[in-house]
């Protein structure tokens, strides 16, 4: 948010206007989960168990959007060939 | 109010991953449930959209991604306050995909019959422009079990045709671990601290499904979202049913039951698995029906763990596994089995 709106700007009733997708929760993370392309079967039990929607089917592979995924490693840990694996932020 | 455009990440030629879900008038399309995991991520996109603030590794907006995969058609959300309330709205954001309210702590139930009711009058005097419109509604244990459960009584009771999904995640998580109703026995919270005095709290978990199962109403079930088969299957038979059903869904939570982020679907296996929290469904006619993991379990009793097993992983129990509590374990155990035996009794589909 760039600047604080009045209470004339925003909508009435307290609606909320804007979609938390612009909200990046991706700097949360100190793990980050790195798919196995070779090991993984698309199985999809990763896709749908992510609590935070970010893995995301392409129509071929698999992969993690590393905007939204906060780290916490149910994907690694209900992979049934364990394909994921936890490696950790080293920061930039 | 113009929302602003989503973030463009190429999917299936040209498709966002994520969608505000809109139905156009008069569609009269009902939604099939689908279990490919592959089809279902082509097809359909989540209610709940990324960016919400839930903690990491929470099991609450599994349950909810779970559920809006058995939504039938135009949908509106209700949500009393808690976790998923608090978090997948901080303002001006919402997470929601979907038509959604909150009022207050205590009414959601009450909001959803009243959205309920104009849907009726709307229809009635031909002002709603799809054929029907499903209410659902989202609670967490302490605006279900305690502060709610007036409005949720009074729901049941007037027959309103509302979803009601309990995410229970045994605590006032929301505002720092303080006990609810839902709150197993012997179980850690900021309330019921462990000490000389008290071993975690004294009382029962409340039998909220069996206490909606004795209003009556036409169909009432457990679920887990690791067996999200079966969550799946229960939420679209609650809103294709004709009145008000509830489902009670268990939810882990890493901050309040202590366990590790990554396994918070694994802790919910256990419940199942040790018969703690154990699947079942109910309904006038049928009666109450076993369903997935503790059918299997009821074939064959070898496969029921013992209840160390669910204890062993959340630091809200760590009290219970030292030597001088052995006693406080049986009485568990003793208390898992009496409900589960209770169950196998009341279950029509139980083997004799």
């Amino acid at each position: 948010m760039s600047s604080l709106k009045s209470w004339k700007e925003i909508p009435m009733g307290g609606v909320a206007y804007r979609l938390s997708t612009d909200v990046k929760t991706g700097d949360w993370r100190a793990l980050k989960p790195v798919i196995d392309q070779n090991k993984c079967t698309k199985c999809m039990i990763c896709w749908l168990f992510c609590p935070d929607m970010s893995i995301i089917w392409d129509g071929e592979k698999v992969y993690v959007n590393y905007d939204y995924c906060k780290g916490c490693g149910i994907c690694a840990n209900e992979c049934p060939v364990k394909a994921i694996s936890m490696v950790p932020e080293l920061g930039e | 109010m113009v929302v602003k455009t989503l973030p463009e990440i190429q999917v299936k030629k040209g498709e966002p991953p994520y969608k505000i879900w809109i139905f156009e008038p008069g569609e009269k399309k009902e939604l099939p449930l689908i279990f490919n995991l592959r089809q279902l991520a082509e097809q359909r996109r989540p209610a709940l959209l990324p960016g919400h603030r839930m903690c990491a590794g929470c099991a609450a907006p599994i349950v909810v991604k779970l559920a809006s995969f058995a939504f039938r058609g135009p949908t509106i959300v209700v949500t009393a306050t808690g976790c998923l309330e608090v978090s997948t709205t901080i303002y001006p954001y919402t997470s929601w995909a979907l038509p959604w309210i909150h009022n207050a702590f205590e009414n959601a139930a009450a909001t959803a019959s009243g959205i309920e009711a104009a849907i009726k009058a709307m229809k009635k005097t031909g002002r709603l422009k799809y054929e029907n419109v499903d209410v659902v509604v989202f609670a967490g244990d302490g605006g279900t079990y305690d502060i709610g459960f007036q409005a949720l009584s009074g729901m049941a009771e007037r027959g309103h045709d509302v979803l009601y999904i309990l995410y229970d995640n045994e605590a006032y998580m929301n505002t720092g671990i303080q006990r609810s109703g839902g709150t197993p026995k012997y179980a850690w919270t900021t309330t019921s601290p462990v000490g000389r005095v008290i071993p975690g709290k004294s009382e029962n978990k409340k039998p909220i499904a069996d206490i909606m199962v004795a209003h009556r109403i036409p169909y009432v079930a457990t679920a887990t979202p690791a067996h999200w088969m079966d969550l799946v299957k229960k939420v679209r038979k609650g809103i294709e049913v004709n009145g008000p059903a509830f489902i009670h869904a268990l939810s882990s939570c890493d901050r309040g039951w202590r366990h590790e982020e990554s396994i918070s679907v694994e802790v919910l296996r256990r419940a199942v698995d040790t018969c703690y929290f154990p699947l079942w469904e109910w309904s006038p006619e049928t009666g109450y029906l076993l369903t997935d993991r503790s059918l299997v379990i009821a074939r064959n009793p070898s496969l029921k763990q013992p209840i160390e097993k669910f204890l062993e992983v959340q630091g809200r129990f760590r009290h219970l596994l030292r030597p001088e509590n052995k006693e406080l374990v049986k009485q568990l155990q003793e208390y898992v089995d009496a409900t589960w035996n209770d169950l196998l009794k009341r279950a029509s589909n139980a083997p004799r």
